[in-house]
């Protein structure tokens, strides 16, 4: 608890392997490494592979809101795109 | 294993349902108001569409931080960014700056002795993530990536259907 500003790994409470643990999960969650052999892969390999995916995610919702920003101002208040969103509200 | 398995989809559906349904409540509200400032075809260039898409982006992630609740560290500092940033939008900037400096020469006074690691980048990327230990940052971090996963899928299939 009074060291909860220190980020340093070599915190007593955690674990090496409750780390690792934590990583290969997180591995798994990963589009590419996790179809790679398992055991060879370092964990700074998953935290820069975790970090790139994000960055990647990130991009993506940008890119995604310009172009539903793009057909919402297409969109007149009758038209049939108009009730779809509205019948998936429902 | 099997029955872990079932909670967590089911798990995985409610906050993607939960998500979609909130998300779609904010688009139909930017496009309302941005029909309301002049002409829709008209706010196609420049300014209005930018603001358009500043918009959705937000509603994107705060529809995904509010699906999640606050049981997440991740979700409840990214409500707590939001919130100020709503708050802020409409005052002044000046607070917002000054509690922004006494965050920087905290961190500064911490890591003057060694280099930024990838646990550090992995920090400013997850919402929060300054004030998490190894552990649950990257507990976090997987909770996190599953929950950006499903929003970009689901705003994909918005995006699609608005198409056809």
């Amino acid at each position: 608890m009074s060291n909860r500003r220190s980020r340093q790994s070599s915190d007593p409470r955690i674990t090496d392997d409750q780390i690792i643990d934590l990583v290969s999960k997180l591995r798994l969650l990963l589009p590419e490494i996790s179809q790679r052999r398992s055991d060879k892969v370092s964990a700074s390999k998953v935290l820069q592979e975790t970090c790139n995916y994000i960055r990647n995610l990130h991009r993506e919702v940008d890119d995604l809101s310009e172009r539903l920003s793009q057909l919402l101002a297409t969109i007149d208040a009758d038209s049939p795109e108009a009730a779809i969103i509205r019948s998936l509200i429902m | 294993m099997a029955s872990k398995h079932t909670i967590a989809t089911r798990h995985a559906q409610g906050i993607r349902a939960r998500f979609a349904s909130r998300f779609l409540r904010s688009l139909l509200r930017v496009r309302r108001s941005s029909n309301r400032f002049g002409g829709s075809q008209s706010n196609d260039e420049g300014i209005g569409k930018r603001i358009r898409t500043d918009r959705i982006k937000i509603a994107a992630y705060a529809a995904m931080a509010r699906a999640v609740g606050p049981r997440r560290t991740w979700s409840r500092a990214l409500l707590f960014k939001l919130r100020n940033r709503a708050r802020i939008h409409g005052v002044s900037r000046k607070r917002c700056l000054v509690s922004e400096k006494k965050r920087v020469t905290r961190n500064k006074v911490v890591a003057i002795s060694r280099e930024p690691s990838r646990a550090d980048t992995l920090r400013k990327l997850v919402p929060g993530g300054d004030s998490m230990d190894t552990c649950v940052l990257l507990e976090e971090t997987a909770h996190y990536i599953k929950c950006l996963a499903t929003q970009v899928t689901v705003m994909q299939s918005i995006a699609d259907r608005l198409l056809l």
